[in-house]
């Protein structure tokens, strides 16, 4: 390095580089870590051949992986935009990640932005991945695309509301702990697998209000039913994007 | 360059809770110059730079970086500056190559990456993941990730903390380049030495305040002038010494074998003092006249007791 090397020529890239350079990293941190990805593709996979070939639950009538398929989606879309964003933004928050890039030209918003395509990312190639397992199954999906692209938007911005809200105001290790907690609890309780109507009467009706089980139930209405756009379901996950992305916004510390 | 100071501070106050962390401090930071912010653990400096940096917002005062007020407008001063923080601030998964390139491309006029790397010694560890890195491998990879968009200004925060004596030289020899190219410097350190070696100015930091600021020299020449200093064996005795000096002479063992003579210091009085040290079979190691270390001025100014 000569003489010059350094003087000062300062500026920020045009914010559409920064946000995809910022998506193309964050994209690259969630598919390199080992726990991410058990989380986001090992275990939605393999409850989905499993309970498909296995019949250890009565998913109704018709084949399993007509009911099975819908509900593994769901999870997966929770396990990338709650789970997965909520530990590792947790972590960004814990080792200052989050702080160095706030002095640097990346804008607040283009951060957020940048998180939000790499969940997105993230979330095709888990259904394109599900969707052949599925279709390897023998799933025969009904509807059209469209009710099911609203389903998985509004469910990714309910759930990303509510993991930013969880890593940006717990500790690290909580958030770690708390979100995969949840994590297995929805998987439980949320209509993926279990249906819903297995559930003490009074149960399922506060169970239908999980922005999992107007997921994995809206995307079932569509796949399955070959409804169209199922506008409790969206309705419920829209409330829930609402309240959890506004307590984010209010309640998020970045250090 | 303009002649505009980079930084200036005006009674700058931060509490946290009913700690008052900065307490009406003032801190002019000159363009194109290397400032070092010394003080004890605690006195504010860490603090004072996160609020230059538009991390905190003072509790009262101004705080202007490069004429721009760092809470109201980060959005056009962050491109201007770079930031090392103390400590982390990288993905742990992320390779340390990968960081910094991924820095560079938030730039819009940034260094070429790969002879930084070379520069920095990143090369070997530039496909390991940050969490494996060695402790003088982040704070280097700090470093670069501070300049590679080329600032104005940069804030390193204890840069050499826990670097190793080649990595501490690398470290200065940077900072002395960014300076020869007009890029503005503040560092906070703990290392006197550092300070002397790299620093135009020092501005020495306590309880919140800056109690002494200026040039090292400056800073140093402050009423030694009548000071005579050497090194010997510990515990002599400095009663025949003064027998044999003026009256009105004064001597002080001041660490154990550091040795202080205060008075009218005159050729003379030099020849005296050596050839007591002969008669007495010392030889006075690093004998000098008429000046402070640094480390002298920060322990007078800011006490010799530990601090919390």
């Amino acid at each position: 390095m000569t003489a010059g090397t350094f003087t000062p020529r300062p500026g920020a890239a045009p914010v559409s580089r920064m946000i995809a350079a910022q998506t193309a990293l964050e994209t690259r941190m969630l598919l390199r870590n080992g726990e991410q990805l058990l989380l986001t593709v090992v275990i939605p996979a393999l409850l989905l051949v499993l309970f498909s070939s296995v019949d250890v639950v009565d998913t109704g009538a018709g084949r399993p992986v007509d009911f099975l398929a819908p509900g593994v989606l769901a999870l997966a879309v929770m396990s990338t935009a709650f789970t997965g964003q909520a530990i590792a933004t947790g972590f960004d928050r814990r080792y200052g990640v989050l702080k160095r890039l706030g002095a640097s030209p990346l804008p607040r918003w283009a951060l957020m932005a940048a998180k939000t395509l790499s969940v997105l990312v993230t979330e095709v190639l888990q259904i394109a991945l599900l969707t052949a397992i599925a279709f390897g199954l023998g799933w025969s999906p009904q509807g059209g695309p469209l009710p099911v692209a609203a389903l998985v938007l509004l469910g990714t911005a309910a759930f990303s509301g509510l993991g930013l809200l969880m890593a940006g105001t717990l500790k690290a290790e909580v958030t770690l702990a708390a979100a995969n907690l949840v994590f297995l609890l929805l998987l439980v309780g949320g209509g993926v697998i279990v249906p819903l109507d297995k559930f003490p009467e009074g149960a399922q009706t506060v169970l239908g209000l999980l922005p999992i089980s107007a997921l994995s139930g809206g995307l079932r209405d569509v796949l399955q039913h070959g409804a169209g756009l199922p506008w409790g379901d969206l309705g419920v996950l829209a409330a829930w994007a609402v309240l959890g992305l506004g307590a984010a916004a209010r309640l998020f510390r970045w250090e | 360059m303009s002649n505009d100071p980079a930084v200036e501070i005006r009674g700058l106050v931060k509490r946290y809770g009913t700690k008052t962390a900065v307490d009406g401090l003032d801190l002019t930071v000159p363009a194109a110059a290397v400032t070092a912010v010394l003080g004890p653990n605690g006195a504010g400096k860490t603090t004072t730079v996160e609020c230059a940096e538009g991390y905190r917002r003072p509790d009262a005062g101004t705080v202007r970086v490069l004429g721009l007020d760092p809470v109201a407008q980060a959005r056009a001063l962050r491109p201007r500056i770079g930031v090392m923080l103390q400590s982390g601030g990288v993905h742990s998964g992320a390779r340390a190559v990968e960081m910094l390139t991924h820095m560079a491309k938030l730039s819009a006029h940034p260094l070429p990456v790969a002879p930084l790397v070379e520069r920095l010694g990143l090369g070997s560890c530039g496909r390991t993941p940050y969490r494996r890195l060695s402790g003088g491998q982040q704070q280097r990879l700090a470093l670069a990730m501070a300049v590679v968009g080329r600032p104005e200004l940069v804030f390193l925060d204890e840069p050499t903390a826990g670097l190793d004596p080649q990595a501490r030289r690398a470290t200065w020899e940077l900072v002395r380049e960014l300076r020869a190219d007009g890029v503005a410097v503040v560092l906070t350190t703990h290392h006197m030495d550092e300070a002397e070696q790299l620093a135009d100015e020092v501005a020495i930091v306590d309880a919140g305040r800056v109690v002494a600021h200026g040039t090292p020299e400056a800073l140093c020449r402050g009423g030694a002038e009548n000071t005579l200093r050497f090194t010997g064996r510990p515990a002599l005795d400095l009663a025949s010494l003064l027998k044999a000096l003026p009256d009105g002479t004064e001597a002080a063992e001041t660490s154990p074998g550091s040795y202080r003579v205060t008075g009218g210091v005159d050729p003379q009085l030099l020849a005296t003092v050596t050839s007591w040290c002969a008669q007495n079979g010392v030889l006075p190691d690093g004998l000098s006249v008429g000046r402070h270390t640094l480390e002298d001025v920060f322990l007078e100014l800011t006490g010799k007791e530990l601090r919390g």
